[in-house]
């Protein structure tokens, strides 16, 4: 059959529903979270390209890039933090990080 | 079955793949580099859907940048595995539903809604011409979203300093002076009167006059 | 109505003495640097009140001679809400005379103070304080407004209350003038409710706009209730004379006020202050007549005064206290004419009573300085061998106040008397039945003290707290003619004013514009003038009266008993102990008034405080609210776990509900 463009959605929504699993899981290792949340920002770059793709419109790609400039500074900075956290706290497990409790 | 629903299957059956072994690996190291598998296979699919310029950029700044120092860090950081671990299987079965719902739901939503659309249009598409994605991007990218584009690199400039910022460590053995603190020093800051009893006792008036000519 | 008085003149008799009392007041005493000396501070404030008493007189000719008045509005305080707050005066007749009887009473009592007070360091002030006195006294009888009357009522409180604890170093002293001060203030609370009332409802508190709306006030009830408003009024203002002229059962701080010196004794206890609800009374007997209520309390209340004062009377051992429940039960005595529409027969013997009343407190003080300031008629006797012209004024100021024939306190008593005989309100049958036999009653007492004190054996000797411990001379010696000079002074108008003056006062002219009577619905004042033939006449047919019986048999039992056989009234004292001890503990009254009244109003803020106050306020509703606060922060701070992977569950969750609510739930 033919690939519509709902095969290519459907793809994007179970690549986030695996990244939300993921988030789930693991919770405490923060180095596979922010690898989550890049599966996450993926998963919506494949959505805008497919509508890009089937709509025939060039917006979507530009969408995608900017996403991708964002993300790219963000994960570079949620590293520098993640760094900073180890250097201070010698691991970056989450249960440990709870200094801002209310 | 054309050779482009194939490769769309084999493509999403990979990184499908990969992306689990990216959320359930032991070893972070493992779960970078499945991450950079499901990047490739995102990136493939892209160039199905013509989209040459962005599955390119994946590559070239997603995969060749980001993943890059997501390896530096995961490689520099000593973490202690099997703590980070504990409870990880018990909590599978009610994050698997949670996520199996989660996707039942949006493919009901985003299948039922878009079932219709067929083959990607054609009209819109010069056939005859030479149809470039990197020129149809690069021209409404600098018409049309010319300040977004401006701001967007603003954002990175801020990532850099921000992340300089965060982890900089001064050289201790620095001889690097600070002009503002030299200025603002007291008389107080550098030397201290104490009054001590004499050594020698002062001579006396008598004596001094008798020896002075 | 032939010509109006000058503004300036009466502007002046009312400052005189505020000018004389401010003087001695602030450079006499340490507040201005204490640097007027004695005769200086006396002879100020002396020829303040000199002044003011002689423009009164002058005034009091120019009202009745050529029908001078004077009704006019000074200087306007202020207008709130269509309620104009002003100062004026107001004489006719009736403010006239109480000028008149004010200034020349308030001058003997300051030509007497030279005398009594000569030892005392507070000299300077006392003087200051009688002059103020003068002032308010004089601001509250020249007003053409309630609210001005009402600030002549509150200063001449006030200055009652700086003058009984005049001696503040002595509890007793201070005790008293509290009690004065805040009896008086539940009076006034009745009052200034009465002046809320006419304020109200005639929209003015100026006299003369309200008496021009009795017609229309006479029609209304009180909103909610089927009260006539003017008995309400009426009440009201009534309860406020019950505080200043000590009617039962506000009379218990007048007993107390005798803590204060003999000189205040006279001028405000006696002659003046007291007089105040009397004077209110008659002005305003315009509203006074519309209710018959008010009217038939005014007279229950003067007539249980008027006896039960007088029963306390005998009993009393202390010279002062004697003549203190003298001047209750006369009180009493105007009351009930007052309640017999006998208005200007009230005012009248409120007149008399001030003069001899004033001499028999100032003869009282003679006596007491005599004795060296002893004050118990049981260790007196035979003083009048020593003190003879204390004792004359004495025994002439007794005689007016039993009601001799021909002195003047006959001629007011025996109009009251007869008043309330042609009263015919209910309460006239008990009321004259009272003022009856309160003639016997006063006769009794007030020659037990003539006898006790300036008759008999000499007991000086027997007194057990005798100041003087060596054989010092004991014998007392006539007061100095700075005292003695007041007494006479006093002694003439006892004697002879009743006579000459009874004829116009009551039956002509004198208070006809300023005393308003319904002779029809209250025909007493218009019966006695019918019976009235003169002055000579009325003297004359009295001989034949029961007055004149019962005063006659009490001045006989009196001499019997204290004179002739004085071992009767130790005897009957033992027979009639419990009686005795009910008399000597003032019916209880006092006793009621501290432990049920003042115990309870302080056990009931005690625990309006305890509950209402911490525990309410404090603890339910300060406290309460940042308990829920606390509280509610403590659960909602549980959602800040501080760990980074809850937040992230939380967005998921958050994430997930949105899109099944989306997907399911949004038609």
């Amino acid at each position: 059959m033919n690939v519509t463009l709902g095969h290519y959605l459907t793809l994007g929504a179970i690549l986030f529903s695996l990244s939300v699993i993921g988030i789930f899981l693991n919770r405490k290792n923060l180095i596979v979270l922010l690898m989550a949340i890049e599966l996450m920002l993926l998963a919506v770059n494949i959505n805008f390209v497919a509508f890009s793709h089937y709509l025939g419109d060039i917006h979507g790609q530009i969408f995608v890039f900017f996403i991708l400039t964002v993300a790219a500074a963000e994960s570079a900075i949620g590293l520098a933090i993640l760094v900073l956290l180890f250097r201070n706290r010698a691991s970056v497990q989450a249960d440990e990080l709870n200094a801002l409790k209310g | 079955m054309d050779i482009t629903s194939i490769f769309f299957y084999i493509f999403s059956a990979v990184m499908l793949f990969a992306a689990f072994k990216v959320i359930t690996s032991r070893n972070p190291v493992h779960s970078a580099l499945y991450l950079v598998l499901c990047f490739f296979q995102a990136s493939a699919i892209w160039m199905l859907l013509q989209a040459e310029f962005l599955s390119i950029t994946l590559i070239l700044v997603y995969v060749g940048a980001v993943m890059v120092l997501f390896l530096f860090v995961v490689m520099m950081l000593d973490i202690n595995i099997e703590a980070m671990r504990k409870g990880f299987w018990s909590h599978f079965p009610l994050a698997a539903s949670i996520g199996a719902v989660l996707a039942l739901e949006l493919a009901s939503v985003l299948l039922g809604g878009f079932r219709l659309t067929q083959a990607p249009a054609t009209a819109v598409m010069p056939e005859g011409q030479q149809y470039s994605n990197t020129k149809e991007l690069g021209v409404v990218l600098y018409t049309e979203y010319l300040y977004p584009l401006e701001i967007a690199a603003v954002i990175l400039l801020v990532a850099i300093v921000a992340a300089i910022a965060l982890t900089l460590r001064e050289r201790k053995d620095s001889k690097a002076q600070n002009p503002s603190d030299q200025v603002r020093v007291k008389a107080a800051d550098r030397i201290q009167l104490v009054k001590m009893a004499p050594v020698h006792q002062p001579l006396s008036t008598e004596a001094e006059e008798g020896k002075a000519p | 109505m032939n010509t109006t008085l000058q503004a300036s003149t009466l502007l002046t008799i009312a400052l005189a003495p505020l000018a004389g009392s401010m003087l001695a007041g602030i450079f006499g005493t340490a507040l201005g640097g204490a640097w007027m000396g004695r005769k200086l501070s006396h002879g100020l404030t002396i020829l303040g009140v000199l002044v003011s008493f002689v423009l009164s007189a002058q005034t009091l000719v120019q009202v009745v001679q050529e029908g001078a008045r004077f009704n006019e509005t000074i200087y306007t305080w202020m207008v709130v809400g269509g309620l104009k707050m002003e100062v004026g005066f107001l004489v006719d007749g009736l403010s006239a005379m109480m000028m008149c009887v004010v200034t020349f009473v308030s001058l003997m009592v300051h030509i007497y103070t030279i005398g009594y007070m000569e030892e005392d360091e507070g000299y300077n002030r006392f003087f200051a304080y009688i002059s103020l006195f003068t002032f308010a006294m004089l601001m509250l009888v020249m007003s053409n407004n309630l609210l001005q009357l009402f600030f002549g009522w509150e200063a001449v409180g006030l200055v009652s209350y700086l003058l009984i604890g005049f001696w503040f170093n002595k509890p007793s002293a201070v005790f008293a003038n509290m009690k004065a001060f805040l009896v008086n203030r539940v009076g006034d609370f009745g009052f200034i409710l009465g002046i809320g009332l006419i304020a109200a409802y005639a929209g003015s508190l100026n006299y003369t706009e309200v008496f021009a709306k009795t017609t229309d006030l006479g029609a209304l009830t009180l909103p909610g209730t089927s009260w006539m408003l003017v008995t309400v009024i009426c009440i009201c203002l009534f309860i406020g004379a019950m505080g200043k002229s000590a009617q039962f059962p506000l009379h218990v701080w007048l007993p107390d006020s005798m803590e204060g010196p003999t000189p205040i004794s006279a001028l405000i206890h006696a002659a003046t202050m007291v007089t105040a609800g009397i004077f209110m009374v008659a002005r305003m007997s315009p509203l006074f007549e519309l209710s018959d209520t008010a009217l038939n309390l005014i007279m229950v209340v003067g007539s249980i005064t008027a006896l039960f004062m007088g029963f306390l009377g005998i009993v009393q051992n202390d010279i002062k206290r004697v003549v203190a429940y003298s001047t209750l039960s006369q009180l009493g005595y105007m009351t009930v004419a007052l309640g017999a529409s006998a208005y200007s027969v009230a005012v009248f013997h409120l007149m008399t009573h001030a003069f001899f009343k004033a001499l028999l407190f100032l003869a009282a003080g003679s006596v007491i300085m005599g004795m060296h300031h002893n004050q118990d008629i049981r260790y007196m006797g035979g003083v009048r061998k020593y003190m003879p012209i204390t004792w004359i004024t004495s025994l002439l100021g007794s005689l007016a106040l039993i009601g001799t024939p021909l002195f003047s306190g006959f001629y007011s008593k025996d109009s009251i008397i007869e008043a309330v005989a042609r009263s015919n309100l209910p309460a006239s049958g008990w009321a004259y039945f009272a003022v009856m036999a309160g003639v016997f009653i006063t006769a009794f007492y007030s020659f037990r003290m003539y006898f006790l004190v300036f008759h008999g054996k000499e007991r000086f000797d027997q007194n057990p707290e005798s100041h003087h411990g060596h054989d010092d001379h004991h014998a007392p010696h006539e007061s100095p003619w700075v005292v003695t000079l007041p007494l006479v002074l006093l002694a003439i108008p006892s004697v002879l004013i009743g006579y000459f003056t009874i004829e116009p006062m009551l039956y002509g002219d004198f208070f006809k514009d300023a005393i308003y009577v319904n002779t029809d619905l209250h025909p007493a004042i218009r019966e006695l003038q019918e019976e009235f033939h003169g002055a000579l006449a009325m003297a004359l047919h009295s001989l034949s009266s029961v007055p004149l019986l019962l005063a006659m048999s009490g001045l006989t039992l009196s001499y019997y008993m204290y004179m002739v056989n004085p071992a009767l009234p130790a005897a009957i004292l033992r027979t009639f102990a419990p009686l005795h001890t009910l008399l000597l503990n003032k019916y209880y009254l006092d006793d009621f008034n501290e432990k049920v009244l003042a115990r309870g109003s302080r056990a009931l803020a005690s625990v309006l405080w305890k509950r209402g106050d911490q525990g309410l306020i404090d603890g339910l509703l300060v406290n309460g609210s940042w308990k829920v606060v606390a509280l509610v922060s403590r659960l909602s701070r549980q959602l800040q776990t501080g760990f980074l992977y809850h937040y992230a569950l939380v967005m998921i969750l958050g994430m997930f509900g949105l899109i099944t609510w989306f997907v399911w739930l949004n038609p």
